[in-house]
């Protein structure tokens, strides 16, 4: 810019970018692969001119300068197009010539990504990089008092319940008496939570499908995968493949046409149906798809025009009660598959997360409880839900279970936990914490996308670009230019190298614990921690 | 780690045998405190086969509580059995005023009752007095039941069984469990040391039970008063015994279903694999998790013996007609029946239950992979 140019209120610089793209002349090969790679067009061809100063010795010639012209990359500072950091170019780039990096301080682009009054929305998950469940610590190893299990040679059965689990003398008696009782599942303890077909490309839905479908079929591990809110496609709901599926209704029914139609001509029952009424990442907000991912398929499964935004309700809004949500909407599901499928809610992590829990306990349907805690990732939400609202996910799932016990139906209804697990790569650990918190199984979607496909998103705002589609590593879009770099076969192989090696560290957890016969839920006495109020909170240990 | 000894005799025994038993195998328990669980008893208890008797240990102040309480109550002591101890006890013995192993008469108002109305009441008067003593520490019971005597004590067994003279001519009984180690994990506490016993149920366990916690929570909301203490991990041992029998209706050959359940690909093949798919779902929370070996008296005077799921405790049983021995260690068998069969011993494996009925002619087995049969 020259010295007298117009410079507005939103006028960056470089600097003041949280991004700031580092480029080495001499490496540059000009071969333009990083700016046509780059999905926001944060780089553009520079072309720079430079002077030159020319000093001959002698006295016969004058000093003098010569203006020569360069090319090279230039990083645009308008904040529509300020970089996200996903270091695309770095990948593509032959030389090693360029990299984001970032800034040292924080941005000023903070305050300017709000143009036209639309504040900021965002994929990702909150952008705070602090992790209590990774502090928590497994202090009670069986040694001389009993020997540890081994990990690698004893038999392990590691499975939880999903479905209402009736109490024994209940059970005993209502199968004396040939009586209905609640279906439950048995299954895996790590579960793929909710990831709508439209939230995520083709190519990934299809990679985490077969990938479940390996680990079912070949390796005998029941994992179950949730569709989020967007319906399912339509030959898996008419395959032998949807009992491994859990088909989620959420308060914009999308999908749920589809489905319907296709009740008469399942094969098969799906494992559960999962009712959305929140979410971690935006707690009190409806999914988003953005009108950039509403493609033509997209919109038949969903049953909507193309090219909308599809903003879901905060609420079902049918409903004007808890009670009527929780009976109307929970039998009403049971009714559609003849109560051979357990139906249970899902909700954002809240402090009135008991009132739901204690309703549910009085309902006989429920088939358990989803929390999702503030951690929780998405593919669309406004940024200030994200980084703002909810609830942390350790004491609401301690809460939930300790009023269970009181209540003596622990486990009867189980809890299912959600939101930063795995959050710094410590997925077993976090789940393994979650679990002796009272937690009969976990759910994790941005690890898997993480873990499974190289999505690049991180809590220190990197990416965090998948609403407007443009994902550029093809997990969260619906252009196909972008989602054909995904291949759905590697993304299935990955999905089973991370529940191969979860299972190994969960077993070398559980093992010297002396655990392995059954899920060690609620296992509180096997959790310390080295901050006296978390321990106190948590009714768990304190240790230094 | 503690040792165990349980015998079943048709002639009435001392309580020094097991005693010596337990010594045999000192090797392995570090003598810190014994437990004796005696049932079917013998010299002047046998003609009192119906009347509760009390166990424990009390202060003089304990004492005069309990007597004013249980003459409030209605009961009337029917015989008492004195044990005198020397003046000064043992170095590592705690000194009492008295050790009581007393009779009763029920209250007249008793008669009409129902047997399950008797044996509630009989537990709920065992905790009011377990209350009562955790005040101030003047009484500590153990057991009030017809035709049950315990007796616990810290200290070296064999030490503790001289000094307070369990060799008496009149002291025996025809099924004794014996236990030699203080609990080691938890506070030093009497009710801590097993046997552990509960309405005519005991059992003693070793090994840690790992899954203890989720266990006691589950045990202890059920909403039922026995299901109280767990100053040791071993006590829900008896209780999910407990809540087989008299909550679930089932016999001992569900009980090692509830604590240590086939795995699904056995479930599959199970001839009665439906109902232990659902009672394995539905009792998740009473699966135990420990390396641990149970052995334990029901109420008709069977003795058994459980392994958890991995078989990681020894555990024998072997004798003759008459007489069966079930202990924690070969070595104690040995030297207390050398003259028996020994290809007949058995030790029991990872999906069995061992038992000798009320008749003690021989060692049943009973495997998880059998079929279950229901008691209608």
């Amino acid at each position: 810019m020259s010295t007298n140019g117009t410079i507005t209120p939103s006028t960056l610089s470089v600097k003041d970018l949280p991004w700031q793209i580092l480029w080495d002349k001499d490496k540059c090969t000009l071969c333009g692969r990083c700016t046509s790679v780059c999905p926001v067009n944060a780089i553009e061809l520079g072309v720079f001119r430079k002077r030159i100063i020319e000093t001959p010795l002698g006295l016969e010639e004058t000093p003098g300068n010569v203006y020569k012209v360069f090319y090279g990359i230039r990083q645009k500072t308008d904040p529509a197009y300020a970089c996200v950091g996903c270091a695309m170019c770095n990948l593509v780039c032959p030389n090693d010539a360029i990299i984001p990096c970032r800034s040292d301080e924080a941005d000023k682009l903070r305050f300017h990504i709000n143009r036209g009054g639309q504040p900021r929305r965002r994929g990702g998950r909150r952008n705070v990089d602090y992790s209590l469940l990774d502090q928590i610590k497994f202090t009670r190893i069986s040694m001389l008092t009993d020997p540890a299990l081994d990990a690698g040679r004893h038999e392990f059965e590691l499975r939880t319940l999903l479905g209402r689990v009736l109490p024994p003398e209940e059970d005993l008696k209502l199968l004396k008496e040939e009586g209905w009782t609640p279906p439950v599942r048995e299954i895996y303890p790590l579960m793929i939570g909710a990831m709508s077909f439209g939230a995520l490309s083709p190519n990934m839905w299809e990679g985490l499908q077969m990938g479940i479908a390996y680990l079912n079929e070949e390796l005998g591990m029941p994992v179950r995968m949730c569709t989020g809110e967007g319906g399912c496609p339509p030959r898996l709901l008419r395959s032998r493949f949807l009992k491994y599926v859990i088909l989620q209704i959420a308060s914009g029914y999308f999908g749920w046409d589809e489905i319907i139609h296709a009740l008469p001509e399942m094969k098969e029952d799906p494992c559960a149906i999962e009712i959305k009424y929140g979410q971690g990442a935006k707690p009190g907000d409806g999914g988003l798809l953005m009108w950039y991912k509403v493609n033509k398929l997209i919109a038949s499964i969903r049953g909507v025009p193309q090219g909308v935004s599809l903003p879901s309700p905060p609420t079902h809004q049918t409903k004007y009660s808890i009670e009527e949500a929780v009976a109307k909407m929970i039998q009403s599901m049971y009714m559609a598959w003849g109560f051979r499928v357990p139906v249970y809610p899902k909700i954002s992590g809240t402090s009135t997360a008991l009132a739901v829990l204690n309703n549910l306990t009085r309902n006989p349907y429920a088939a358990g409880l989803a929390i999702d805690g503030e951690d929780g990732g998405t593919g669309a939400a406004y940024n200030v839900s994200m980084n703002h609202m909810g609830h942390p996910i350790a004491s609401n799932i301690r809460d939930c279970y300790l009023n269970l016990v009181k209540l003596g139906k622990q486990n009867e209804i189980p809890l299912f936990a959600g939101g930063g697990i795995g959050k710094h790569g410590n997925l077993a650990a976090n789940a393994a914490a979650l679990i002796m918190l009272g937690a009969s199984g976990v759910q994790i979607g941005k690890y898997i996308m993480q873990a499974a496909a190289g999505c690049l998103g991180s809590e220190s705002d990197r990416c965090n670009i998948c609403n407007i589609g443009l994902c550029p590593k093809g997990i969260t879009s619906q252009d196909p230019r972008l989602y054909r770099r995904l291949d759905p076969e590697k993304v299935a192989e990955r999905v089973v190298d991370v529940f191969l090696a979860f299972d190994t560290e969960l077993k070398k957890i559980v093992a010297p614990l002396g655990r392995s016969t059954s899920l060690p839920i609620g296992m509180s006495d096997a959790l310390g921690i080295n901050d006296k109020n978390i321990a106190d909170r948590l009714q768990i240990k304190y240790v230094v | 780690m503690c040792r165990l000894f349980a015998l079943t005799s048709e002639e009435p025994q001392s309580p020094m045998l097991a005693i010596n038993a337990l010594d045999v195998m000192r090797e392995g328990h570090d003598g810190s405190g014994v437990g004796i669980f005696m049932t079917d008893l013998a010299g002047p208890f046998e003609d009192m086969k119906k009347q509760p008797i009390l166990s424990g240990i009390f202060s003089n102040a304990g004492l005069r509580k309990l007597d004013t309480f249980m003459m409030e109550k209605g009961f009337m002591t029917k015989y008492k059995t004195s044990i005198r101890v020397p003046k000064a006890p043992p170095p590592g013995v705690p000194k009492r005023d008295t050790y009581l192993i007393r009779a009763y008469e029920y209250p007249e108002e008793w008669e009409q009752l129902t047997e399950s109305e008797i044996r509630d009441r009989l537990l709920l008067i065992r905790l009011q007095l377990r209350q009562m003593g955790e005040e101030t520490g003047d009484m500590i019971v153990f057991s009030f039941w017809p035709d049950v005597i315990m007796i616990k004590e810290i200290g070296d067994p064999l030490t503790v069984a001289e000094y307070l003279g369990l060799d008496r001519e009149d002291f025996k009984a025809r099924i004794i469990l014996a236990q030699g180690r203080q609990n080691t994990n938890y506070a030093i506490n009497l009710y801590a040391c097993h046997p552990f016993f509960i309405q005519g149920i005991a059992t003693m366990t070793n090994g840690e039970n790992t899954a203890f916690v989720p266990i006691k929570e589950f045990l202890m909301s059920r909403g039922f008063p026995g299901y109280i203490g767990y100053q040791s991990d071993s006590e829900v041992f008896t209780h999910i015994l407990h809540y087989t029998l008299f909550k679930l209706g089932l016999d001992i050959k569900a009980y090692k279903h509830i604590i240590t359940p086939l795995q699904d690909e056995d479930l599959e093949k199970h001839p009665s694999g439906y109902f232990l798919k659902r009672l394995k779902h539905s009792c998740r929370r009473l699966i135990i998790d420990g390396p641990n070996v149970v052995i334990g008296c029901l109420p008709d005077k069977t003795l058994f013996m459980v392994h958890d799921r991995k078989k990681l405790r020894p555990g024998v049983v072997g004798g003759k007609p008459g007489f069966y021995v079930f202990s924690s260690e070969m070595c104690a068998l040995d030297a207390i029946v050398p003259d028996r069969d020994k290809t007949k011993d058995f030790q029991p494996m990872y999906i069995d239950t061992a038992f000798v009925g009320p008749d003690r002619q021989e060692v049943n087995i009973c495997r998880q992979t059998e079929p279950l049969h229901l008691p209608h």
